[in-house]
């Protein structure tokens, strides 16, 4: 039943790369510049993938939707980046990498994808200091490394907390040397409306620019989603404003599976919400774990003198505090994985022991200080701290950081084979984006690692490979070709769909809505009976989108009320299509807790019997429900075991 | 809190623009200024005016989209913070509060708060870069960095290319934000090589963009939300000179 072939090449997990590269197909220097491609979205994956393609000769066509590519959410990562150099000698190696990171994923990543992604992880860190990233170094001139979460060596490069930003701004500047050198063409402030397919392959994309509203078509002999994760499904995310699954989704009803879409990370250290006018939640990096400690009060009476504003939390004595991830996890304590250490938080906060709001705990620098000074700390985290100041008005070197788990990342998303390649011949999806490299839970500073590699050092192979054999399609006429005028207009009377409900209700409200079906039911914990009743009220609620959404202004100008409508209407589909397959997961892996599904002590219990595969979604009409596919997960290089960070 | 709000108003590049006064209810001090502008919004919809257009994106001060001049101060009245880092902390009950895009010949206004910045994307095109491909680069520790020149490089690095520095400065000038890039890349290895021709080719492009003058005021300084120093431009007109005496 399944039309799934990951197409994982033959050979020993560690010789796989190497013998797909030895037996690619290549395009002669001169004919790269008859191939075009397109490439939606200026991520870490996207970027520096338009410039590595740009580099080898394709013609490149880059979208996005911001005012320019460097500012994709990417910039927004904070902590750092793997590479299994072994620098500071403790004892890392690729294979270590790629075993914690299937272990971190809870056995529900793709073997080959992940070992790939180790084995390359080390180029990237030598191509960004090439580029002049400026990592943080020793006094001896050499690069200085820190832990994150679900590792027990020290991997992560790091810029202060401005990593991605500052490994952004290196492929942006790779970027921008192509659009110098006129091999990419740079298309701002332009947001893909849909994908265009021609005999069964992926051949451009209709586009709408923000600022006039025009509807135009874009031709590609392959085309590259590199468009980020949907987090923002829960309307309340770590996500920039602006990010969106609609490119995912579009691709999705016309035939790219979306795969494990109900994995998503909810991630320990945020800024916790403080009102219902809040737009965003903000993340406190996890490298914060590496110095600080998180605790609750040990006494439920202190927690409610502390939420009274009787108690403050410097009154109490190490005695009265729990720190209860090194009490329940000695061996990583407070560098347990996400997942872990958010389900710890919200055990803590349900039981009673919250702080602030009671959706709260705190995170306490004091012993580091103590132990480094103050200075060392501020050299670490400096940037952290001051954005926390600002937010909340309170200084965390004197008092302890509060924080509660937020969304951040979607690990599902869609499907791809070890080339990168959709269900669709010729789209591509690459970053976070895709599916395949961190199962059911992500580790800290492997997102950075998995966009670069995929944009640096996978994609410039793999489309290449599929390039070769498109040498004789000509470039298609797209005020011609059927299939580009039909998407057009389908666009077009999309557009027109939704400025003409004219209802009463904003779109924000609706998202708000959506945003609480989605944390209630398909959030931390999950149960059959929330999964269902999320289901039924997102449909409903859909339903009320298309007859009460007001969306004002008119199509042909700027109006972002317009363009949040294009991308909520896709959330809608999206947020039941996550909830249906954490309905169907009957077992708790990663960041996929099912209450029904976990261990006397509170942790996840997997079914690896019933559920070691990829659930792969496929779009079977707007009334239908989708159809699962399963690729069957193999694991030949490690031993699948229980996930135990005690 | 209850605030007057008079905002920028204008429909396209090409129409003339103006003031309006809103009045918004019962703002929370916690709010950030992009929440206090989002209540407004809502606000409008309901009474059936379009919303106030502007940009913004992460809304935690890192992405460099949010642009907005607040009571005569790029990014308002706070210092080493973006527009969506300001909360309503910082003003009182009955204030009234002015909101203009950034003013620069060359940023163009594109609507209402939102203006043009991809002279910013023009000016690195030309050289904001190490001319290096993908692949065939040598091990990252083969050449050490000294650690205060890796920090100075990332104190000028940290540049979200916001724009405050263009807004805030009396001639328009764009010479804080074209030295963070010169002068990061001028203090490392990797960067030196080509770092005559860069400093060249940028000025050349930030000039011909219709960007003025420096003039040392130091007012780009005061405003840059990450609190870049015009050490950096001192070290951009070195560059610059040396580069332009070699011809």
């Amino acid at each position: 039943m399944t039309k799934l072939n990951s197409k994982i090449p033959e050979g020993l997990v560690a010789e796989k790369w190497n013998n797909y590269k030895a037996h690619q197909n290549l395009v002669n220097p001169a004919n790269k510049r008859k191939l075009d491609v397109i490439m939606v979205g200026t991520g870490l994956a996207g970027g520096a993938a338009a410039a590595s393609l740009g580099e080898l000769g394709f013609n490149v066509k880059v979208f996005c939707y911001q005012d320019s590519p460097r500012r994709a959410h990417s910039i927004a990562a904070q902590g750092g980046i793997n590479a299994a150099k072994n620098y500071p000698n403790d004892g890392d190696s690729i294979y270590r990498l790629f075993y914690d990171t299937v272990k971190g994923g809870d056995y529900r990543s793709r073997e080959a994808n992940v070992y790939r992604l180790a084995e390359v992880a080390n180029d990237i860190i030598d191509q960004c200091v090439a580029q002049g990233v400026p990592f943080a170094r020793e006094y001896g001139g050499l690069l200085d490394n820190r832990s994150f979460g679900g590792a027990q060596v020290s991997r992560t490069f790091y810029a202060r907390g401005q990593t991605g930003q500052q490994l952004l701004l290196g492929a942006y500047g790779a970027l921008n040397r192509q659009i110098e050198a006129k091999t990419c063409t740079m298309y701002n402030r332009t947001e893909m409306m849909d994908l265009v397919v021609v005999d069964g392959k992926a051949r451009g994309i209709i586009t709408r620019n923000m600022i006039t509203g025009e509807i135009d078509a874009h031709f590609g002999h392959a085309v590259v989603l590199a468009t980020g994760g949907y987090g923002n499904v829960f309307f309340l995310s770590t996500n920039a404003m602006g990010s969106n699954g609609s490119a995912a989704v579009k691709a999705y009803r016309k035939g790219a599976m979306m795969a494990n879409p109900c994995f998503v990370q909810i991630h320990p250290t945020c800024i916790p919400v403080h009102g219902d006018f809040q737009s965003k939640l903000t993340l406190m990096s996890e490298s914060l774990r590496n110095d600080g400690r998180i605790w609750v009060p040990k006494n439920i009476e202190d927690a409610v003198a502390i939420r009274e504003g009787k108690k403050k939390p410097t009154d109490l004595s190490a005695d009265e505090r729990d720190y209860y991830l090194e009490r329940r996890y000695p061996a990583f304590g407070n560098l347990v994985p996400r997942d872990v250490a958010s389900r710890a938080a919200k055990e803590r906060c349900d039981a009673g022991y919250g702080v602030g709001t009671g959706q709260a705990v705190y995170l306490d620098f004091k012993t580091a200080i103590e132990r480094l000074g103050e200075d060392k700390i501020r050299e670490r985290y400096g940037n952290l701290f001051q954005m926390y100041e600002k937010i909340v008005d309170d200084n965390p070197y004197q008092t302890p950081m509060m924080i509660y788990p937020a969304i951040h990342y979607t690990m599902g998303g869609t499907w791809v084979d070890y080339e990168l390649q959709t269900t669709i011949p010729g789209l591509f999806s690459a970053g976070e984006a895709n599916f395949s490299d961190h199962g059911a839970n992500r580790l800290g500073a492997s997102a950075l690692m998995q966009g670069l590699a995929d944009g640096y050092f996978v994609l410039p192979f793999t489309v290449q490979n599929y390039l070769a054999d498109e040498l004789h399609t000509p470039r298609m006429n797209v005020d011609e070709q059927k299939e580009f005028i039909e998407t057009k207009e389908a666009v077009k009377a999309h557009v027109d769909k939704l400025m003409n409900v004219n209802g009463s209700r904003s779109v924000d409200s609706i998202h708000k809505q959506l945003g609480h079906i989605m944390w209630e039911n398909v959030g931390m914990a999950r149960n059959e009976a929330g999964l269902k009743k999320a289901i039924d009220e997102i449909s409903s609620l859909r339903k009320e989108f298309w007859n009460d959404v007001k969306v004002p202004g008119t199509a042909d100008s700027l109006n972002p009320e317009l363009e949040k409508a294009n991308r909520v209407a896709d959330f809608l589909e999206l947020g039941e299509l996550m909830a249906r397959d954490a309905l169907h997961r009957e077992e708790s892996c990663g960041g996929h807790f099912r209450e029904e599904h976990q261990t006397e002590e509170g942790e996840a219990m997997r079914d690896d019997k019933g559920f070691t595969y990829v659930a792969a979604w496929e779009y079977k009409g707007a009334d239908t429900p989708p159809e699962l596919h399963k690729e069957d997960l193999k694991y030949e290089a490690i031993e699948v075991k229980v996930r135990n960070y005690k | 809190m209850d605030l007057k709000i008079k905002a920028w108003r204008q429909k396209n590049a090409n129409s003339k623009g103006g003031f309006e006064n809103y009045d918004v209810q019962n703002i929370t001090e916690d709010s950030s200024f992009l929440e206090m502008l989002d209540v407004l919004n809502e606000q409008l919809l309901g009474e059936g005016t379009e919303p106030i257009a502007f940009d913004h994106d992460c809304r935690e001060g890192i992405c460099g989209m949010c642009s907005l001049f607040v009571n005569g101060r790029a990014h308002g009245p706070d210092t080493e913070i973006t527009t969506c880092q300001l909360h309503m902390r910082k003003f009182k009950d009955g204030d009234t509060i002015t909101i203009e895009p950034w003013r620069s010949g060359g940023f163009p206004i594109i609507k209402d708060l939102m203006v043009d910045r991809t002279a910013y994307d023009k000016i690195l095109q030309a050289g904001g870069y190490v001319s290096i491909n993908t692949g065939g680069v040598p091990d990252g520790n083969a050449i050490p960095i000294a650690k205060i020149d890796s920090d100075e490089a990332m104190d000028a690095a940290s540049c979200v290319g916001c724009g405050a520095c263009v807004a805030t400065c009396k001639n328009s000038s764009a010479m804080l934000f074209v030295s963070s890039k010169v002068s990061q890349l001028a203090l490392l290895p990797q960067g030196k090589i080509e770092g005559k021709r860069r400093a060249q080719a940028m000025v050349a492009k930030m000039d011909e963009l219709g960007f003025g003058n420096c003039t040392n005021t130091g007012a780009c300084e005061i405003e840059c939300p990450k609190g870049i120093s015009i050490a950096h431009i001192a070290r951009l007109n070195r560059e610059f000179l040396f580069a332009t005496c070699k011809d």
